[in-house]
């Protein structure tokens, strides 16, 4: 945490917000209270006018920093809109759910359950603190919906609104609990029911057995027709498909349990199996409760952490600065460059604009778009860059998965994937086959034990273990790369990456990075073409423009036309009716050979070289000794660039390694290529700028980046730049999580087979299958994470 | 065995109320379990424990609607 503090003032350091506990850049006096910004003045005197102090006085610093903008929330009353938002509707009631992220402590309950004093419209409002949400009842003739939407903002609770839904999982929860406890209830009294027969009755008392064996039936009906149809259900869906999915040996032990016992007991030749039976599904049940919560607990991280970190620019008080997509929310004005990715849907502020929607539709051929049309998440913009309004805020999932759009897929399906398919399908098959050897068996030797024995062997056999060891193993490794800023596309990049035996590099962006770079410019330049230059930078993502973007301080009021980017080869555009050219020398048209030490980038006005300008860039820090711990994996340095780094390059990297300059995005295709039919797998590193083709064909590519994440679809994963020393550790991770992988299909198997002979001959009775069933699959799944997390603590950055 | 026919009846009716007690009890529980979980009574079990201790030094001019 830096603070700056106010050189007028000489406080001590680090003075925090009394609202918001943050330490203050600027400080604002009001009362004797310190405030970092407006916003969190304002709501203190909001809440101070309205007596409602008392919020500061339940949590310490317990205000939101609301530096960030307020949202617009016009469009909620939209009639269309509004009625999706809006719980109960009537002219003079109404109520409404909001969903409140920044609820965290009970000064925000106590705020939001007093927001009655705020304004008379607002009847009552309660607050569910798990949903993080807030319930509102109002008079519509006396407030809008918006106005509470801006109220709420305005004291540092912006509501997020959503329009779709989200009520199905819940009720999906709620489902399995009421199946439980019906079940646990039909168990329990089954279980009391059938005393007198462990007990062993007399035959005197038989009346009394039949009626207690009719109530064990009545009590189990709603058990096999309610609490474990899923089972059936999913056993159906499966045949339906022509398959046999892991429920169906699960679906067939319950029913020949059920329909034997139901057959004793009609027919009166025993009292059945039915306290089995009910105490089956009980377990069962409780097992998938417990798996569900072990999952949910285990997976919630990675929604928020192995996600990348996409950027745009936003418009900030009349300021563009990066934030991370998920900061969006309608009404924010962003502004997207050349080749960079639309994240939300939005409409164009700007006269024209050229979208490619080729990660969304397939079709490469750009769509103009014109002023205040909806684009349309994902789409690429191609040429000028254009300032745009969200209109919906974008799910990041919804970006991940245009990120695992077929156009990207590798060729090669994931292994483990394919094998864990065929094995759970011969698996199922192989248990069924067993169960039914085991029963010819038993119905020759105790017919009676039969039935149980059957079940068992059903129960115990389920390759569930199986399926579970993998998406767990790689998603907890996905997490701990997320960690460390190495975002992947999906799981199966790990299973690629532990393969990996060369690694080559590219060299702008990746080895050399942005920092303080050592800019001259050699030729004549007015101060004003200093600024149409900057203007034409800024446009590009490429990491030289972003030096020169940096680099240059006189700006200009000028705009860019006929913006275009040439990969490897420069930029182009048109100010104030002069053909401004900036890139490598030929694209210049600069016929002289110049030796340099440093890049060249040459400027031309109207077809006249006016110069260039000398970048050189420094070699990233601490990259050598990642590079030597590589050592032979590392195969090459492919650059657009002239050999000026040639020497210093040379001193980085191994003699052993190909080093190689001047490649087009074409060239450094082929040299991928011609790597992977010598049999290498190759891990390429690079911008995804210009080698975007060599990503893609190779059997990993990885993108750098160093502030904004400029998304490149083509690539298996993003690396901040920083991280880059961490490579070969990454890949040995990958490595170490394939053993682990491999461990854990190897337990969940002995823990098959052995509770599979145990239950072959009889030892095992179906009670102490359903237990050991979920129990078996957690601890697989407790197993690979506890693995990958003592791996991440070996791994940490010494 | 020497109890008397009648007194295995008494036995017999004695039981059959029993279970019919006990079983009418235990789905009274049932019933009203799934009644409290389907009105989401466990949908929130933070809140609740924070709000009974706010101090309300609010005038009294909202009708109190608490649940």
């Amino acid at each position: 945490m830096k603070s700056i503090v106010n050189e007028d003032v000489p406080v001590a350091q680090a003075v925090t917000c009394f609202h918001c506990g943050q330490p203050c850049e600027e400080t604002l006096w009001l009362d004797n209270k310190v405030f970092c910004c407006y916003g969190c003045k304002t709501v203190f005197e909001i809440l101070n006018d309205n007596d409602l102090c008392e919020y500061y006085t339940l949590d310490k610093n317990p205000g939101i920093s609301t530096k960030a903008e307020e949202g617009v929330f016009a469009y909620l009353d939209e009639p269309d809109i509004r009625k999706k938002v809006i719980g109960f509707d009537s002219p003079s009631f109404a109520s409404v759910q909001f969903n409140v992220p920044a609820i965290h402590c009970a000064s925000c309950i106590w705020l939001l359950e007093h927001l009655e004093r705020l304004n008379s419209g607002i009847l009552k409002s309660e607050v569910n603190f798990a949903q993080k949400s807030v319930w509102i009842n109002f008079n519509p003739q006396k407030i809008t919906l918006s106005t509470i939407a801006h109220l709420m903002a305005r004291v540092g609770y912006a509501p997020q609104i959503r329009l779709e839904k989200e009520t199905k999982k819940k009720n999906a929860d709620y489902g399995l609990i009421t199946k439980l406890a019906l079940a646990g209830f039909c168990f329990g009294n089954v279980m009391l029911f059938s005393f007198p027969e462990y007990f062993g009755l007399d035959n005197s008392e038989n009346s009394l057995a039949r009626l207690f064996s009719w109530l064990n039936l009545g009590l189990s009906i709603p058990v096999f027709f309610y609490s474990a149809n899923d089972y059936f259900r999913s056993a159906q869906a499966s045949f339906r498909q022509k398959q046999i999915n892991i429920d169906v040996p699960i679906a067939l032990g319950l029913i020949a349990l059920f329909a034997r016992s139901t057959y004793d007991i009609i027919t009166a030749t025993g009292p059945g199996y039915l306290d089995s039976f009910t105490g089956l599904v009980f377990f069962l049940l409780i097992g998938r409760w417990f798996q569900n919560k072990t999952y949910e607990s285990l997976a919630f991280d990675r929604d928020f952490k192995s996600y990348f970190p996409l950027a745009v620019h936003k418009l900030f008080r009349n300021e563009w600065k990066p934030v991370v997509i998920y900061d969006l929310h309608s009404g924010d004005q962003i502004r997207i460059r050349h080749m960079e990715i639309i994240p939300a849907d939005s409409i164009l502020l700007d006269e024209k604009a050229y979208v490619d929607y080729s990660f969304v539709t397939g079709e490469s051929k750009p769509v103009k778009v014109l002023q205040s049309d909806l684009v349309y998440a994902g789409g690429r913009l191609i040429g000028q860059p254009v300032t745009l309004v969200v209109e919906k805020k974008t799910s990041q999932s919804h970006l991940t998965s245009l990120w695992n759009h077929d156009a990207f897929r590798k060729v090669e399906e994931s292994q483990y994937k394919k094998i864990i398919d065929r094995a759970a399908r011969r698996f199922t098959w192989i248990v069924m086959v067993i169960a039914l050897i085991t029963a010819v068996y038993w119905y020759f030797i105790s017919p009676a034990q039969m039935w149980l024995v059957l079940t068992s062997v059903l129960m115990v056999a389920c390759p569930c273990a199986l399926a579970l060891a993998a998406p767990f193993t790689y998603g907890n490794m996905q997490r701990v790369f997320g960690h460390h800023q190495f975002y992947l596309k999906n799981a199966d990049v790990i299973e690629r990456l532990a393969t990996i035996d060369a690694v080559v590099f590219d060299k702008t962006g990746t080895v050399t990075a942005g920092q303080k770079p050592d800019i001259g410019f050699i030729g004549e330049l007015s101060k004003e073409e200093y600024g149409w230059i900057k203007e034409l930078t800024s446009y590009s993502t490429h990491p030289l423009s972003s030096l020169l973007t940096k680099f240059i301080r006189e700006t200009s009021n000028s705009t860019i036309s006929e913006f275009k980017e040439l990969p490897g080869k420069g930029i182009e555009g048109k100010i104030n009716d002069h053909i401004l050219r900036i890139g490598s020398a030929p694209f210049a048209g600069c016929t002289e050979k110049i030796d340099s030490r440093s890049s060249l980038v040459f400027v031309s006005v109207d077809n006249n070289v006016r110069g260039y300008f000398t970048i050189s860039t420094l070699t990233r820090e601490n990259i050598k000794p990642m590079l030597d711990r590589l050592r032979d994996k590392c195969s090459a340095l492919l650059s657009g660039d002239n050999d000026a780094d040639r020497s210093k390059m040379a001193e980085l990297f191994s003699p052993s390694v190909q080093l190689l300059f001047n490649q087009s995005p074409h060239d450094k295709l082929d040299f991928i290529r011609s790597l992977q039919s010598q049999g290498k797998k190759v891990l390429m590193v690079g911008d995804g700028l210009n080698d975007a083709g060599a990503l893609k064909q190779s059997d990993v590519g990885i993108a750098i980046t160093d502030d904004t994440g400029v998304f490149t679809p083509a690539c298996d994963g993003i690396l901040h730049g920083d991280q880059i020393t961490q490579l070969d550790n990454f890949l040995k991770l990958a490595k170490s999580s394939t053993r682990i992988l491999k461990t854990a299909f190897v337990i969940s198997f002995l823990y098959n087979a052995i509770a599979l002979t145990f239950a072959v001959t009889g030892h095992l009775t179906p009670l102490t299958a359903a237990i050991l069933m979920p129990v078996s699959s957690i601890s697989v799944v407790g197993f690979s994470s506890l693995a990958i997390k003592s791996l991440r603590f070996k791994v940490e950055p010494a | 065995m020497s109890l008397p026919e009648g007194g295995e009846v008494y036995h017999m009716n004695i039981i059959i109320l029993l279970i019919g007690i006990s079983l009418t009890i235990g789905i009274i529980f049932l019933v009203i379990f799934l009644w409290s979980m389907k009105s989401g009574q466990y949908d929130d079990t933070y809140t609740p424990s924070i709000r009974m201790l706010f101090e309300d030094k609010k005038k009294k001019e909202h009708g109190k609607g608490d649940k």
